[in-house]
């Protein structure tokens, strides 16, 4: 068939804009690999004499546990009477709680009349009808799974939490916008943090705040402000020259300049920022009931201690719900943006008057309410989803767990998996010596990015052997490859088809929606039950937290190929599969490698959710250091899977400055 | 042009507002100290002052303490109840800080006991609740019955072949739970010289549900427990026998956890409450101080919960509706408002 591939005109065309550049490519890497073997010749023979032996050499690695051990015990010491805690952190506990409070008595006095209406008219005033029946629909299910109160108790604590992190994620992007010295340093610092894993950070927030609200919502802040602060530097600096030129020859001032030109312009960026925040501050909800956050998550959480997939069900959907709901509202706000007045809806809907209305309506749906029956949701209309899931995840388990025919259960692979993929990859992960790693880890970062790129890569694998963790590491490394692989070979696939079949795609949709805001921790028991406890179910359920947004990315990137190229293709008789190899899947290259950087980013976040289902290694040393209390192992441990990312970032991600500044 | 910059600026406002809102929120909670140690939950009692925070464990038990006590304090002594799921160790820190009242069912932390009962004295030990622990080493009794050998860990090495996982390699495995749990696992079978390979399942919800499954299937494991359970209604286990516990034993493994060599100890479970809670002498603290049942009484509760899906509240009002004779004594003799 290979020969059968005429060399059609845009096959050529591509060629020739490609193979200079391809050739240029091959030359530079060979040169960095060359480079690279003469440095590895000269430098491996000297470490293998000092250091003999696979694993990173005991003399190589600095004990951190003494000083952790002491801050900690410093922390619990004087919690109580240090001027730090005393005046400075105490407050910022105590406001935190004092305004979590207030929304959520206010929430509560609305009733849950007064609340259905008033989010219901809010998104018909922002997004339109059809997002305000979404809205409607949402709250009233949420209080028929009786869950009423615990959705207030998280939406409480989402809208203080969303609004800090805007606000704190504003004021940093603002800086960076205006400085380009700010901007430099704080580039590498929300770099750090968007791969850094939320659980990371929870227990040295738990330390200091002691569990409950005040140490979740600071957690969910760090979490939820780099969006905002990496959108509105972007919006910022994205402004048009030309514009502000204008602006300025108006003879307006730097705050002027700021307010009517600049922060205008970077409108669509801040509000996909809020948009970003909102859906980041969700996902922390579970998350941070580990921590005592209440609300939502907790039930979710105490669910699962009683192995109640159907309980963790009917506080999960939800979460999914509100999830849906602000969403789709930012998202339909930002495109409103753009817009004329006559598409922002009828002339009612405009201005003070609507803002006025939807306050009056809320006003008398909540006296209606209290005058009903009472602002608690009431407890007889409640449906019981619990049991009838849990028979159906009976059902499933029962019938799809071994002995199905020709296919074998899901044990059966589970095991073939462990067996044949994960423990090859594990045992020669911790076989190969650590100079060996750190090389490969060099010359891959080194052919995709800058010196630059290499060196960051090579010292974030570095800091994992001196804080002596080298093998807990590979071992988790060996999961995380094998995941990520298991997500691209699907998420590829099924994005393919999805690009292919717009039908496919509105199905799919949904599907990824809920994928990608169910809380991770409902399928952490029918991942037990399915695969067996082990490395197996982590990795299933990395795949399954992964893989939406790989295959968005995918549809969106081959979606977005120039249909010019493709239908010359075709017309020069191309088949299907001719189009899809030398056309689209090319040209869509920067989408794709996107994928898999996100792919990255995703997986190694269920890491951790991997250590509750028996994936070990680094998983497991951060769950311990949460329920034990222990800084030295859970912090270590996250501050390994930290450099594990930045690595795996850094080997997956090629840098933009090098293919722009050749003009490729 | 004209209408634009409306709105950014009104977004700037509001940006500039919230922040003024939170400064002010800083300086309301009252200006100079700000005791960090006396903070309620902000969804604690919405109304009224009579209220408690529990902490529950993530193990059915604890949750049957609980579930009871709640279910008592609001229907007999018009409390209201909170509670917050949190680790061991972790909700000693809360109980010190006065972020929860009481812990209901503790399975011995020394290390914390010096610190907060003895060294900062904000802990009160509040007496046994009355049930037993007792941490082992348990197999299936369908397996046991078939292979009655294997209840004495001398023989265990004999039967690593059929406990072999795709997790444990070329070993038997012995399955372990929640990280947060007491275990010697490890150094018991390196001390004991067995063939096995100790497998964390990372939580006892997993560690369950691998159970059930193996149950399913009448497949053979080892596995880390503890009694009481209510899993044992369902999934009958028999106990393999270690080395007999000794003080001498204990005193060394305290020295080194590694040089453990012999059984579990059997540990009355003990109540703790945060030192002003205790010393209140409201009539919650007198009747978690009064609260003790036993292991027969918590496995009822326990299994309503778990087992029967039934949410904690119910269980608990069919448990307190059903022994009557157990909890009267409980209440405080001459309740106060």
């Amino acid at each position: 068939m290979s020969t059968a591939a005429p060399p059609t005109t845009p096959g050529a065309l591509g060629a020739g804009r490609l193979s200079p550049i391809q050739g240029l490519l091959r030359r530079r890497g060979l040169a960095k690999l060359l480079l690279l073997a003469v440095a590895a010749a000269v430098l491996v023979p000297l470490v293998r004499s000092a250091w003999p032996g696979a694993s990173w050499p005991g003399a190589l690695t600095v004990d951190v546990s003494g000083p952790l051990d002491h801050a900690s015990n410093w922390i619990i010491d004087n919690r109580d009477s240090h001027w730090l805690f005393v005046y400075v952190l105490g407050h910022l506990s105590n406001a935190v709680v004092l305004s979590v409070r207030g929304v959520y008595l206010l929430l509560l006095a609305l009733g849950w009349t007064g609340v259905t209406a008033g989010v219901t008219l809010l998104a018909w005033r922002v997004a339109g009808l059809r997002i305000a029946a979404i809205a409607l629909v949402s709250f009233l299910v949420s209080g028929a799974l009786g869950m009423w109160v615990p959705t207030m108790q998280t939406l409480a604590l989402m809208i203080v939490a969303v609004l800090a992190s805007v606000v704190v994620g504003a004021l940093l992007g603002l800086a960076a916008g205006l400085s380009p010295r700010l901007f430099k340093i704080l580039r590498p610092v929300l770099d750090t943090m968007q791969v850094l894993p939320a659980f990371a950070y929870l227990l040295p927030v738990v330390m200091i705040f002691g569990i409950g609200v005040p140490a979740a919502l600071l957690a969910t802040v760090i979490y939820a402000a780099p969006p905002m602060a990496r959108l509105t530097a972007l919006g910022l600096r994205g402004a048009d020259a030309g514009v502000l030129e204008a602006v300025s020859s108006l003879g307006a001032t730097g705050r002027q300049r700021l307010l009517t030109a600049r922060l205008p312009l970077a409108r669509k960026e801040l509000l996909l920022g809020v948009n970003q925040t909102i859906m980041m501050a969700l996902s922390m909800a579970v998350i941070a009931s580990m921590i005592g956050a209440a609300g939502l998550g907790d039930r979710v959480y105490q669910a699962l201690a009683s192995v109640d997939v159907g309980a963790a069900l009917a506080a999960a959907v939800p979460i999914v719900l509100l999830a849906i709901v602000m969403d789709r509202t930012t998202a339909a706000a930002g495109e409103k943006l753009g817009a004329t007045p006559a598409a922002a809806g009828p002339r009612l809907l405009r201005g003070w008057p609507a803002w006025a209305g939807i306050a009056v309506i809320t006003a008398v749906a909540a006296l209606a309410g209290r005058l009903a029956g009472g602002a608690i949701w009431p407890a007889g209309a409640t449906l019981a989803i619990a049991r009838p899931v849990n028979e159906a995840k009976e059902w499933m388990v029962n019938h799809l767990y071994s002995g199905v025919p020709v296919v074998g259960g899901t044990a059966d692979w589970a095991a073939h998996f462990t067996n044949w993929v994960l423990n090859p990859l594990r045992d020669g992960l911790t076989a190969l010596p650590w100079y060996g790693v750190l090389l490969i880890v060099a010359a891959l970062a080194w052919l995709i990015g800058t010196w630059r790129t290499a060196l960051t890569a090579v010292l974030a694998m570095a800091a994992i052997g001196v804080l002596g963790v080298w093998k807990p590491s590979m071992d988790t490394l060996s999961q995380v490859l094998a995941a990520l692989a298991l997500t691209l070979v699907v998420g590829l696939g099924v994005g393919i088809l999805a690009a292919g079949s717009k039908r496919f795609e509105a199905v799919l949709r949904p599907v990824l929606d809920v994928m990608q805001t169910m809380p991770q921790f409902v399928y952490l028991i029918p991942v037990v039950a399915l695969f067996a406890v082990g490395r197996a179910p982590a990795a299933a359920a990395a795949v399954v937290y992964a893989l939406p947004a790989v295959i968005r990315i995918t549809t969106q990137g081959l979606r977005q190929v120039d249909p010019g190229a493709m239908e010359s293709a075709r017309s020069l008789g191309a088949t299907r599969w001719q189009t899809l190899l030398q056309v689209q899947l090319p040209l869509a290259r920067p989408a794709l490698l996107l994928a898999v950087n996100q792919g990255v980013v995703l997986v190694l976040a269920v890491v951790i959710i991997g250590g509750l289902v028996g994936g070990g290694a680094l998983g497991y040393d951060v769950v311990t250091g949460l329920a034990t209390g222990n800084l030295a192992i859970g912090l270590v441990a996250g501050v390994a899977i930290v450099c594990l990312g930045l690595m795996l970032d850094r080997v997956t991600q090629p840098t933009e400055r090098r293919t722009t500044g050749k003009g490729a | 042009m004209s209408r634009t910059p409306i709105r950014p600026r009104t977004l700037a406002k509001a940006l500039a507002a919230t922040a003024a809102t939170g400064a002010l929120l800083v300086s309301l909670s009252a200006c100079g100290k700000a005791d960090m140690t006396k903070q309620a939950s902000p969804f604690a009692a919405a109304k009224g002052s009579k209220s408690v925070t529990l902490s529950v464990q993530t193990w059915v038990g604890a949750q049957a303490n609980v579930a009871v006590a709640k279910y008592l304090l609001e229907h007999e002594l018009g409390y209201h109840v909170d509670t917050v799921q949190v680790d061991e160790i972790p909700a000693w820190d809360a109980l010190s800080q006065g972020r929860v009242d009481a812990i209901l069912e503790d399975w011995g932390h020394p290390d914390q006991e010096k610190r907060y009962v003895q060294d900062k004295k904000t802990i009160t030990a509040g007496g046994g609740n009355g049930v037993t622990g007792h941490i082992g080493w348990w197999v299936p009794k369908y397996w046991a019955d078939a292979h009655p050998d294997v209840l004495n860990w001398k023989n265990l090495n004999k039967y690593a072949d059929q406990l072999r996982t795709s997790e444990s390699g070329d070993k038997g495995q012995l399955m372990d739970g929640s990280p947060s749990y007491v275990t010697n696992d490890k150094a018991l079978v390196k001390n004991l010289g067995l063939n096995y390979q100790v497998v964390f399942a990372g939580s006892e919800a997993a560690q369950i549900t691998q159970i059930q499954q193996f149950a399913k299937q009448k497949k053979p494991f080892l596995t880390y427990w503890y009694e009481p359970q209510w899993l044992f209604n369902q999934v009958p286990m028999v106990e393999v026998k270690l080395p007999a516990y000794t003080d001498a034993c204990a005193a060394k493994g305290a020295k080194d956890p590694a040089s453990v060599d012999c059984a579990y100890p059997t540990t009355p479970l003990q109540k703790y409450f945060n030192t002003d809670f205790a010393e209140s002498g409201s009539s919650a603290a007198r009747f978690l101080k009064n609260f003790r049942w036993d292991k027969k009484d918590q496995n009822e509760v326990s299994e309503m919960i778990a087992s029967n899906g039934l949410p904690a509240d119910e269980a608990a009002k069919k448990w307190v509706d059903e022994h009557p004779d157990v909890w009267k004594s409980w209440l405080p003799n001459a309740p106060k408002k």
